[in-house]
């Protein structure tokens, strides 16, 4: 049985017959990472034996009973490393408690299952600012397979995951799983609990699920939503059935496309297949309509002075007091927190933390900052009036498929331009999923995913669900897979 | 030698008796092993999430509305950033623009001053303005030791409510009975102990001098670690002198922060303002506003009587002196053992007492307070109940003891904790009211002095003090000598 390439609702449906037991599913997702993984490098540690001791005494029954899901290392796990690839906490701090997300997980019956690489605290597009190891794109393992949730993304694309949790700040989940070919879902802010998420930027990070499918991202979901008293952000608002969402046809839908996400900057590839996804969902009875987010260009520069500026503040508790790395003997206080903070963050996280100090620092705090959050209130509602007109927004997820590995570290701007369609949402506080789309052709036969990206407004994602499923039920873009999981069989 | 005025700010930072810590469930209490009352959000570990504690706000805005404060609207917490190794988030969760109460003042009272001062209060009934008054999380406890410092987080993220007054104290005295003052009204609402030599209430101390005359303020000068009311007042008069030297020998002050030194009893430069740290406050994230309307409403009845209230209600229905009212007042638990003794005789109709609530207050001056004072025991530890105070009442008010004799058997009762009729009786005590055995020692007294007899016929009323005198004597002081008095004019006016 080639259990690994099963997804999540396929894997459900054999373990409720029986055919296998959640201890072998563990075991044989655990092989098929260890035959992979030293090529796509998308995990930093797995603890097998907690996992197969929860997968003995797993309740098939439960929602996601035995299901072994990776995590991003950014999501505390009791008993478990939580480095955030980072070298200021590896090897130097365990968690001594659980995230509400896995919490819900382990009431719905899942197995937390390995610890997936990612940008330094979730800082970048490429999984590249990792300070532990770099993760390969298993449709070409000379690219980059996006990020930050790059390892989670990969982990799923090379069928070393069912599915896995992410977390999506600026596009942190979307622009991996489009790059990796897979699904990735950013649920609404305040729909599922960031207690015990590692924060980067608290007011735009939510938690979300990379999945193979559709069904698997409503499965996912399903679980891990919900109020939390835990979280003061995270909101009392009922829970519904997300996978009664799929199936449904798309007669009346209307679907906007903002005539800002289809400007220059765009891959002709990623376009075409973009257009051809909006063919499909015409003819699928959807109903298209121009509109306009007039607030799109100083997204980024609102994104980039909001997300420093938290980050700077919540990244200053390393400081090698109480855990992670510390500095040897410092003669006084302020060289043991310049040493150690020098040496344990990498470059992106040092100019994040210095740019996020510089634009709340007195004087310069109303001109950026202030000023920031004004033009967030603007994005925000044009997404409001965007949603009177439309059920949902489209566009790329990306502007471009994975580029090479040090194509762009070396300039931060082309970098942090990755995310031009990714991080409105986050700015809005709305939903957004990824869905592969097609391919491009790169040099020498290889092909790289694309992703399509579908917006919705706040507690949303039963529309976003509902539209993403009619549309991979109609094309078959999900069932390939690449050449470091080829579908081999007897292998 | 011009003279100088001086204004004095304070910023207050009292602990609040919640429960639960500011932002986690962990207990906040004092005296615990070191680093067992915390959690992932006390110790700041990563993930971790702040939730508001409702009763420190319901907290804070109470002691808004004893202080007479503004209740805005909204209000929100804010990220104050600096580095120190006591504070496990490395930003302090406090409020910046949007603080729970604004505006409002504290009532000098006249027994909070210094008992020197008390003769010479400049501005009696002075109301101190204040700024603000906003909740924020304690820091953890730093002891430093020879070759390294060790942490306690119990401490950490306990609830600190910060009390800002406008720079209107113009005295070392003024800041004292400021101090004591507030205490008081934090005692009153039961929202802290907020004793300083328990570090329950800490204040930074801003002070400036400028020659009289000038209008603008002169540069403001802070002080820190002072650790009592009078380390205070100890350093201000130090503070004080020091400015108004250096302005005598033509020197210009610097904005500073000085540290008080008890030992030395000096000021000690720590920093100039160059120094100052930029704190980028935040808005924090992780928190929503607070709209206060509704908790507003919960807890505008609980805004108790305060101690002005209670002086002025002891002196109208108790007939009490303002004095007695205030020295009453002042200790929230004296007021109720004060009420308790004095509603108890009052209602006792049947008794005709005349003014038993004088006698009640006068007891507790003079005789319980003394007591208590000298045998160091708080007035909630009184070996004396106020019923019991209010039986010795009885007995002195309805002539069955005298005063002298009431305070004897006072003394006895705080030492052995017995009643007084108890002691009365066991001591042989009780007056001789009993006209039937006082007729045999009148008639005695009137055979023994025919003399004096025939001065009082004759009009001398002052005779009659020799024969009351004489039958106390037969009487071994047992006698009502105000009833033998009426008995033996009774008699000779016939």
């Amino acid at each position: 049985m080639e259990i690994h390439s099963w997804s999540l609702k396929e894997l459900q449906d054999h373990l409720r017959k029986g055919d296998l037991s959640p201890r072998e599913a563990v075991e044989g997702l655990d092989a098929a990472v260890a035959e992979r993984d030293p090529a796509v490098q998308a995990y930093l540690s797995r603890d097998l034996e907690s996992a197969l001791r929860l997968a003995d005494e797993a309740d098939v029954n439960l929602p996601l009973g035995g299901i072994p899901i990776a995590i991003k290392d950014v999501i505390n796990v009791e008993g478990q490393p939580c480095t955030c690839s980072s070298k200021i906490l590896e090897g130097a701090y365990l968690s001594p408690y659980n995230a509400t997300a896995i919490t819900k997980l382990r009431a719905a019956g899942a197995i937390p299952f390995g610890r997936t690489n990612m940008d330094e605290f979730a800082m970048g597009s490429s999984t590249e600012n990792s300070g532990i190891q770099v993760t390969h794109n298993p449709w070409d393992p000379e690219r980059i397979p996006g990020g930050s949730s790059g390892g989670s993304a990969a982990a799923v694309a090379a069928d070393e995951a069912f599915a896995a949790l992410g977390t999506d700040t600026g596009g942190s989940i979307r622009q991996p799983a489009a790059l990796c070919g897979c699904v990735g879902l950013k649920p609404t802010y305040g729909r599922v609990s960031r207690y015990g998420l590692v924060a980067f930027a608290s007011s735009l990070d939510q938690i979300g699920p990379i999945t193979k499918t559709i069904e698997d991202s409503a499965m996912l979901l399903q679980a891990i939503s919900g109020a939390d008293p835990r979280d003061s952000t995270c909101l009392d608002k009922p829970v519904p059935d997300y996978t009664a969402a799929l199936g449904k046809d798309l007669k009346g839908v209307r679907v906007g496309l903002p005539r800002e996400y289809f400007a220059e900057g765009i891959d002709p590839q990623v376009k075409s297949a973009v257009e051809a996804a909006i063919e499909v969902l015409s003819s699928l009875g959807a109903e298209m309509v121009e509109l306009s987010l007039p607030h799109t260009e100083p997204a980024i520069a609102v994104y980039y002075i909001i997300a420093t500026a938290e980050a700077s503040t919540n990244l200053a508790r390393f400081d090698g007091v109480r855990y992670g790395h510390r500095t040897a003997a410092a003669e006084d206080l302020m060289t043991h927190y310049g040493r150690t903070r020098a040496e344990g963050f990498g470059p992106e996280v040092k100019r994040r933390i210095i740019l996020g100090t510089y634009v709340l620092s007195s004087g310069y705090h109303d001109e950026y900052y202030l000023r920031a959050q004004k033009v967030r209130t603007l994005i925000r509602e044009d997404f409001s009036k965007a949603f009177e007109k439309a059920d949902v927004l489209l566009s790329p997820t990306s502007p471009t498929p994975a580029f090479r590995i040090g194509e762009k570290v070396d300039d931060p701007l082309q970098m942090y331009l990755a995310d031009i369609f990714t991080i409105a949402a986050n700015l809005a506080g709305i939903c957004a999923i990824s869905v592969p789309c097609g391919f491009a052709n790169a040099e020498s036969g290889i092909t790289l995913p694309v992703g399509l990206q579908l917006l919705g407004p706040a507690f949303g994602e039963e529309a976003l669900l509902r539209v993403a499923h009619a549309y991979e039920q109609a094309t078959d873009w999900s069932s390939k897979k690449p050449p470091l999981a080829p579908a081999k069989s007897g292998a | 030698m011009p003279s100088y005025l001086v204004s004095i700010g304070l910023e207050v930072h009292t602990q609040i008796n919640t429960r639960s810590k500011m932002f986690c469930a962990c207990r906040a209490h004092y005296g615990e092993p070191p680093n067992s009352l915390t959690c992932p959000v006390c110790l700041g570990l990563p993930g971790a999430l702040p939730v508001l504690n409702r009763g420190a706000i319901e907290k804070t805005i109470l002691t808004g509305l004893m202080l007479g404060c503004e209740i805005p609207p909204l209000s929100k917490w804010d990220r104050k950033n600096y580095f120190y190794p006591d504070m496990p988030k490395n930003y302090q969760l406090s409020q910046f623009d949007l603080p729970l109460c604004e505006g409002g003042g504290v009532p000098l009272y006249d027994l909070a001053y210094p008992k020197d001062a008390q003769k010479d209060i400049a501005q009696p009934g002075k109301v101190v303005r204040l700024t603000r008054i906003h909740l924020e999380e304690d820091v953890a406890k730093s002891t430093h030791h020879q070759n390294d410092t060790t942490i306690d987080f119990n401490r950490a993220g306990t609830p600190l409510m910060e009390i800002v007054s406008e720079p209107e104290l113009e005295s070392p005295e003024e800041t004292a009975a400021y101090l004591n003052s507030l205490r008081q009204i934090l005692n009153y609402g039961g929202v802290s102990d907020a004793d300083m030599e328990k570090g329950q209430l800490r204040c930074d101390v801003n002070v400036s001098v400028r020659p009289e005359g000038q209008d603008e303020l002169g540069v403001k000068i802070e002080l820190k670690n002072m650790n009592s009311v009078s380390a205070v007042r100890r350093a201000l008069h130090y503070e004080i002198d020091r400015q108004i030297t250096a302005l005598e020998h033509g020197e210009t002050l610097i904005q500073s922060t000085r540290r008080w030194d008890d030992d030395l009893g000096e000021t000690q430069l720590m920093r100039t303002k160059e120094f100052a740290h930029d704190y980028r406050y935040l808005p924090d994230p992780d928190l929503l506003p607070v709209r206060t309307g509704a908790l507003l409403e919960k807890v505008r009845p609980l805004v108790p009587e305060l101690p002005h209230q209670k002086i002025a209600r002891y002196e109208s229905d108790f007939g009490i002196t303002h004095y007695d009212a205030s020295v009453i007042a002042s200790d929230l638990d004296l007021s109720a053992y004060f009420e308790q003794a004095a509603n108890t005789l009052l209602e006792r109709e049947d008794l005709h007492l005349k003014s038993p609530a004088k006698r009640v207050a006068n007891l507790i001056i003079n005789d319980l307070l003394a007591a208590l004072n000298e045998s160091e025991k708080p007035i909630t530890k009184c070996p004396l109940s106020a019923a019991a105070l209010a039986e010795l009442v009885t007995l002195i008010d309805g002539g069955k003891i005298s005063g002298k004799q009431g305070k004897e058997v006072f003394a006895e009762m705080f030492a052995s904790g017995r009643g007084a009729a108890e002691i009365v009786k066991e001591k042989g005590m009780e007056q001789v009211s009993d006209t039937g055995a006082l007729e045999t020692f009148i008639t005695q007294a009137i055979d023994a002095n025919p003399d004096v007899v025939q001065q009082v016929k004759d009009g001398n009323e002052k005779s009659i003090n020799f024969l009351t005198g004489q039958v106390m004597k037969l009487s071994k002081g047992q006698a009502n000598p105000q009833l033998v008095g009426q008995m033996l004019r009774d008699r000779l006016s016939n």
